[in-house]
């Protein structure tokens, strides 16, 4: 299949989408934010139709979009439960705008299915290249902060007792997500991007027992999901998110089963 | 050394407390006392900067604070072992010599918090006092000249808590730590604490634990 050079071109984004992905998910599950992943991804849908409404790319529209609004969420004081009702109201909000946003540009509807639901043949060489420095960036900045973010992210209350800077981190991390989600959704899509970004980590976090090892497990499962889901929508002319899908889907069960007997042994 | 002079908190229009006047010396075995929600974890919040104060001054020397808090949110999924929760206290190095002294240090405090045979259970499967354990272990991490316990020994047994209290009064009188305790139990205040601050009538009266009466921990409001 390599013969080709958009799979090419699919396979190394999809590679670094799936680094990305596995490394910031560990942090998105120990952080609880779940939740705003999937807030975000939809955001990123109407930044991505805005951009092309706008005439910018979409992937620049939906960084702008998911940048701006988890700094927002960053700001915002007060307890996450109060956070989480009025993100989804803003997230429905957002839907609506991609959606008018969409059929405000008079763009066909394939631009769109692509947005939401990913693809592996849209995408170009120079995209990839952004891409790549894209992950590049999010790898960097968790190698600069991977101590005091794997703190605030396993223990928040700890951490902010011994002084951290919490406030700060929970900021720097909010933007590698946003970045994370903008460039996962490329291939995956926006819609289920976040199950990249939450899956594998969810179930590297039944299997083992530290933060090195959970971001061993959770990048490896993403990879693996990423090219057994190419290699099988290439064979098969599928989409390549519903391969994805189901395989970190029946990575979590499987994760979740060998807990639950590991309990009883 | 903290010092408090005309200390003052409210939460919007509710006053917690007013006026405080207090000192704390380097190497105190201290208790905090008084009813449920009269400002105990407040204060102590404020003197580590995790909470502002409203009025009056407030003097903390600059030093390593250790903390256990009153309330963590670690569930049962929480995937962390006990040792792996221990060390995210830890400070990165690239260093294979501190790197060494750390894991010394990691093994010495498991043993002397009696956690080394359970290193490897996830946290969010140990009971109350492992639990209680863990979270004193990493707050001796980075070697505290204050350690604040908020509360620690509540859900623990008889046993455990002596042990855990014997083994904070060595490390005040072997390394002058300042301990402050705050804590329900009058037994332990009698037992450990040779000064005890009380809260009462939305201030703090300073006592002897001479003076520490049963009847401190059975008012309300
Ligand atoms: N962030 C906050 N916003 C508003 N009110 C608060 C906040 N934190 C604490 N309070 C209020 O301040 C009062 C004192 O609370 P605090 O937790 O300091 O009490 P406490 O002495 O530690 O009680 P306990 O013995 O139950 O632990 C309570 O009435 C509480 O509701
Ligand atoms: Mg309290």
């Amino acid at each position: 299949m390599f013969e080709y050079e958009f799979m090419q071109q699919a396979f190394i984004a999809s590679t670094f989408i799936a680094i990305t992905a596995g490394l910031v998910g560990v942090f998105v599950v120990s952080r609880n934010m779940s939740f705003l992943s999937h807030t975000l991804s939809e955001i990123g849908f109407a930044g991505a139709a805005f951009g092309i409404l706008v005439g910018i790319s979409p992937l620049a529209g939906m960084i702008l979009f998911t940048l701006v609004s988890s700094i927002a969420v960053g700001s915002l004081s007060g307890e996450a439960s109060r956070r989480e009702a009025s993100i989804s109201a803003i997230s429905s909000l957002f839907i609506g705008l991609g959606i008018l946003f969409l059929s405000l540009s008079a763009q066909s509807s394939s631009y769109a299915t692509n947005i939401l639901f990913g693809s592996i043949v849209g995408i170009s060489a120079p995209e990839v290249k952004q891409l790549l420095i894209l992950a590049l960036f999010v790898i960097f900045i968790f190698l600069i902060f991977y101590k005091p973010l794997a703190f605030d992210s396993f223990d928040h209350l700890g951490a902010q007792a011994s002084g951290l800077k919490t406030r700060l981190l929970s900021i720097i991390f909010l933007i590698t997500l946003a970045l994370s989600v903008s460039i996962g959704a490329q291939i995956v899509g926006s819609l289920l991007v976040f199950v990249l970004l939450t899956l594998p980590a969810a179930t590297a976090k039944y299997i083992v027992h530290s933060v090195p090892k959970m971001i061993l497990v959770s990048v490896g499962l993403s990879l693996a999901g990423v090219w057994i889901g190419l290699y099988l929508a290439f064979i098969t002319n599928w989409p390549v998110t519903f391969f994805i899908s189901t395989f970190e889907v029946l990575a979590y069960f499987g994760g979740l089963s060998y807990k639950n007997w590991k309990l009883t042994h | 050394m903290i010092e408090a002079k005309n200390l003052t908190k409210s939460f919007g229009k509710q006053l917690i407390f007013k006026n405080l006047n207090f000192r704390i010396n380097n190497g105190e075995f201290i208790s905090l006392i008084g009813p449920n929600g009269s400002g105990k974890t407040t204060l102590v919040k404020i003197l580590m900067g995790l909470e502002s104060k409203t009025s009056g001054t407030l003097n903390v020397a600059k030093q390593t604070i250790g903390y256990v808090p009153q309330f963590r949110n670690i569930d049962l999924d929480y995937p962390l072992s006990i040792e792996q929760f221990i060390r995210l206290n830890l400070k990165f190095t690239f260093s294979p010599k501190q790197r060494q002294l750390d894991n010394e240090l990691i093994t010495t405090i498991m043993e002397k918090t009696h956690l080394t045979q359970l290193k490897n259970r996830p946290l969010g499967l140990a009971s109350g006092g492992e639990k209680q354990k863990a979270y004193l272990a990493q707050a001796l991490l980075n070697e505290p000249k204050i350690l604040i316990l908020d509360e620690s020994t509540a859900s623990l047994d008889v046993e455990v808590k002596m042990q855990l209290m014997d083994l904070v009064q060595e490390l005040n009188q072997k390394y002058q730590l300042t301990v402050i305790f705050i804590t329900h139990d009058y037994e332990l205040t009698k037992k450990y604490t040779k000064r005890a601050l009380l809260f009462k009538n939305k201030t703090l009266e300073e006592l002897d634990v001479a003076e520490v009466s049963k009847k401190m921990f059975e008012m309300e409001g």
